[in-house]
């Protein structure tokens, strides 16, 4: 069975064929090459796969592409400028040696915006808990949570 | 002024500084590639079918039906591996198993097919007929006499290995002893639940030339185990590349070959097309190696002023069914045993013992985290006895510069005093507490300068610079998100006064990277780093040739710095690095900038006594936390830790706090929440639900005081801090529970139900 969806995706107004069962993560990395999106654990544990549909971050792992109909869609792909600049989180990540490995980054980041998007003032323990549903193994997420910090400083002064 | 003490004083302007992550953009980006994202034109995918049983002969395989599903291009059984294709060093490890199956996770079929989903359905077509044997699961009972053989043909279930040693005479020490300690402890399996899931591309040219793209830390030992499974397969004299791409997370889980990578290599030359096999995390859990789970019996003494009179440790490893460096971890054991404090009579015996469980690898510290955990726990127990203070027993022990330990290690450079009191500073271990509260210490050495496991300890590095000023250096040395990549830039950087961003490393490609033993043993900033070193200051020496010619000068006056060639005290002699670059090149008899350099670290493999001094230097470390006991509950909350490490130098300290952080949250995970639960040798939790890692939620803001020793050997004075971070974590964390509560756990993780049960039991038993 297909459908056919239009959603917007990190501004672009997209139409596609879909199969039903997909993902969205399927339907992003697999079909459309946005690789960004990773897939940890393929079972909503693990946070890689975070995408922002309307506003709110999920699991796209668990996200069935047919839901996407109509939605608004971010992922990580759609942070940076046209023109190269990073996203405040993006760059702040950077800085704050929030990134090693990198693998679980797009994810920590997304639902890094989705929560700063909603409360820009987000005080350590609400960042801790928009981030408890992304793994990472690299940095004991001290450096994550530093980058957090230092770029909701950014994005409350008037960043993006 | 002595080349350390230079050093030490010295002014730089990119060594120590915070520099990020060279490839952070592109990851923050989404932009870096890693074996998920590969997708080669042709490109089939493979899937392994693992055993149903433990322990069983394999009757019967039909694998006609998935042969004829459409999409299928090949399947293999355990018929068509040759004979010869067996993994890891103790070779019993063929990538699919023949006749008999001894784990669960042995591979009994494999499937290459044009998608997953039909690779997937072809592996449920395939019929087995398996005749069960009885599985042996406990590794001290598979010693006894009847126990059932995981390899007939090896007699025993017991491995050959070496690892004994006895220096000095322990028994005569235990009876002049004023105190003497004895204790059981028993450390669970781990794993290393690298975020992105293993995989692998193999791919044949048309003159049965093997291309892998592959998850590895070591591109050049690979290269190896591949060129001889080829060579088993009748493919001689062939060339084999390892290309490793950007990785999601390796600490040790990638330091040997796999059988999916073996299996990758088979489908491809059946096929002849690329073959791609990608974990999914169900698998990852159950089909890669864990770290060495352990029953250690330990005993230690000391006299009446604390002074340490012997160690003697024995120890029975879970091998599981094959055997993986796991089997080798007491080598690196042996360093805490003999060599953690002054202690001059030691003993130590490891059985490694085949079961029907998982079998092991490496896993950050290699060892030393086991061992670390009875020594720093019973030391605790030993001062009680002996009536001294906790941080006192630790002084009066400690290791310091200039020491020869009984294994033969020769300390160059010891901070450990001085992480001590970093440790005391910012954590009151002996002040007073509120009840439930408790504090904890625990110290470490570990190796910091390169370890001799392997023949060779060496990295090569090759160097060239451009006409504008630029360096590509080509390193043998693997980053895997460790940052060893900015490591070698801003070595680089500093010896040829350059910045970073001139700086292009490329690194993980057997083709055009010169050999490296691996990504272990925290050698990497170490060797890789003295091999860019040793690269840069050819160049350089070439530089100042030019430039004392150029700007009419002594070469000795001369000083690279912000891209400039400028002559010591007198502002008017300069040149841009570039410009020079270019006068050498465009002349008659021009000349391009290039060197090559393969440092190989003088430290000694072990001997037949197992002495040898295997490390140029010795990394140590000291860490402190503060816990809170629910009494009710059993629950321990860590409510402060310090972790401080002499690293020699840190010459980057972003990413030097990035793997202290790192280090010990996994080292608290397997303090307190870590462990595969494993059942009659199946994995009964492979998934993040209940195999129970860290979060965000549960993190801690750690202080990580680096102490800087000026290696005399290491690149600007650097020594190693890779594993160090997880090593004393378990025992700091134990000996701060008993500190609260006054319950000694002796085995990990330290789960509420164990601080409970200890809680109850202690309440029963009168006070003394």
């Amino acid at each position: 069975m297909t459908t056919n969806i239009s959603f917007l995706l990190n501004g672009d107004k997209i139409s596609y064929e879909i199969k039903d069962h997909w993902t969205l993560l399927h339907l992003l990395r697999e079909e459309m090459g946005l690789i960004g999106t990773k897939e940890g654990c393929g079972n909503g544990e693990c946070g890689a796969c975070t995408v922002i549909v309307d506003k709110l971050a999920v699991n796209s792992c668990l996200y069935l592409a047919v839901d996407a109909d109509g939605k608004v869609i971010e992922t990580i792909e759609g942070l940076a400028s046209i023109d190269g600049t990073l996203h405040p989180l993006q760059q702040s990540f950077v800085d704050n040696g929030g990134i090693q490995c990198g693998f679980c980054s797009p994810g920590m980041i997304m639902s890094s915006k989705a929560l700063l998007d909603e409360k820009p003032t987000a005080s350590y323990d609400e960042i801790k808990h928009a981030l408890a549903g992304n793994i990472c193994r690299c940095t004991g997420y001290v450096q994550i949570l530093e980058s957090v910090e230092a770029a909701k400083g950014q994005l409350s002064g008037g960043g993006q | 002024m002595s080349e350390t003490n230079h050093q030490a004083t010295r002014e730089f302007s990119v060594i120590g500084k915070r520099i990020p992550k060279l490839d952070a953009a592109q990851k923050a980006m989404g932009r870096a590639e890693y074996i998920q994202d590969i997708h080669l034109p042709g490109m089939l995918f493979g899937k392994i079918l693992y055993s149903r049983y433990a322990h069983a002969d394999i009757v019967k395989i039909d694998t006609s039906k998935a042969k004829a599903l459409p999409g299928v291009h090949a399947v293999l059984t355990g018929e068509d591996v040759p004979k010869k294709m067996k993994m890891g060093f103790y070779k019993d490890n063929p990538p699919i198993k023949k006749g008999k199956v001894c784990s669960f996770r042995d591979e009994v079929a494999a499937v290459a097919a044009t998608s997953p989903e039909i690779a997937k359905k072809a592996l449920d077509l395939i019929e087995i007929e398996y005749q069960e044997l009885p599985g042996i699961f406990d590794p001290e009972k598979a010693m006894e006499k009847d126990a059932p053989l995981v390899h007939e043909y090896h007699k025993t279930n017991v491995l050959n290995l070496p690892w004994a040693l006895h220096y000095g005479d322990v028994e005569a020490a235990e009876k002049a002893s004023d105190f003497v300690v004895e204790e059981k402890f028993t450390t669970q399996w781990v794993t290393h639940c690298c975020l992105g899931t293993s995989g692998a591309i193999a791919l044949f040219d048309a003159n049965d030339n093997l291309t892998i793209h592959t998850n590895t830390q070591i591109p050049s030992l690979a290269q190896k185990d591949f060129l001889e499974s080829l060579k088993a397969m009748g493919l001689v004299n062939k060339r084999v590349r390892v290309i490793k791409p950007i990785i999601g997370g390796g600490f040790g889980s990638k330091l040997d070959t796999y059988a999916y990578e073996h299996i990758a290599i088979l489908l491809a030359r059946a096929t002849r097309k690329p073959v791609k096999i990608l974990f999914d995390r169900v698998e990852e859990f159950k089909a890669t190696s864990t770290r060495q789970p352990t029953v250690i019996y330990i005993k230690q003494g000391c006299d009446k002023n604390g002074k340490l009179t012997f160690r003697d440790m024995r120890m029975v490893l879970d091998n599981g069914a094959y055997t993986s460096w796991g089997a080798t971890t007491p080598s690196v054991m042996m360093m805490p045993i003999t060599s953690l404090y002054r202690v001059e009579n030691v003993r130590y015996d490891a059985k490694c013992v085949y079961t029907n469980n998982t079998y092991s690898q490496a896993f950050r510290g290699y060892g030393n985290p086991q061992a670390t955990f009875a020594i720093e726990s019973t030391l605790d127990m030993l001062a009680e006895k002996a009536g001294i203070d906790r941080l006192e027993i630790r002084r009066i022990n400690r290791n310091q510069p200039g020491d020869v330990t009984p294994q033969g290690f020769k300390i160059s450079s010891c901070g450990l005093s001085e992480c001590m009191d970093e440790v005391e500073k910012q954590i009151a271990i002996s002040g007073p507490k509120e009840k439930g509260v408790g504090t904890g210490i625990a110290s470490l050495i570990h190796v910091g300068g390169g370890a001799r496991i392997y023949k060779s300890d060496g990295c090569g590095a090759i160097l060239k610079m451009d006409d504008y000023g630029k360096v590509d250096i080509f390193t043998g040395g693997t980053d895997m998100g460790q940052g060893l990549d900015n490591i070698t830039a801003q070595i680089v950087a500093e010896e040829l006064g350059l910045l970073v961003e001139d700086i292009n490393v490329v690194h993980s490609d057997t083709d055009v990277c010169p050999w490296d033993v691996g990504a272990h043993a925290s050698r990497s900033t170490f060797v890789a780093g003295n091999a860019a070193l040793g690269a840069a200051k050819k160049v350089k020496e070439t530089i100042l040739e030019y430039g004392s010619k150029l700007l009419d000068a002594k070469p000795e006056d001369l000083v690279l710095k912000d891209r400039t060639i400028s002559v010591a005290g007198d502002p008017e002699k300069t040149m841009p690095i570039d410009k020079l670059l270019r006068k050498a090149h465009f002349s008659p008899q021009g000349k391009m900038l290039m060197a090559d350099f393969f440092y190989d670290p003088d430290n000694e493999n072990m001997g037949k006594e197992m002495k040898g001094n295997m490390s140029v230097t010795y990394a140590f470390g000291a860490h402190g936390v503060k816990v809170k006991v629910d009494e009710e509950t059993g629950k321990v909350t860590v409510l402060d830790y310090v972790a401080a490490h002499d690293v020699g130098r840190a010459i980057n300290p972003l990413l030097l706090e990035g793997q202290v952080y790192g280090g010990v949250v996994m080292g608290l995970g397997y303090a307190l929440t870590e462990e595969v639960l494993v059942q009659d040798g199946k994995t009964m939790n492979a998934n993040f639900r209940d195999y129970k890692l860290f979060t965000a939620k549960d993190a801690i803001k750690i202080k990580a005081p680096v102490v800087e020793t000026y290696d005399e050997y290491g690149p600007f004075g650097a020594k190693g801090i890779g594993e160090p971070g997880c090593v004393p974590t378990a025992p700091a964390i134990a000996n701060a529970i008993y500190d609260a509560v006054g319950v000694r756990i002796t085995s990990l993780p330290i789960t509420p139900e164990k601080v409970l049960a200890a809680l109850r039991e202690k309440k029963k038993r009168p006070l003394n």
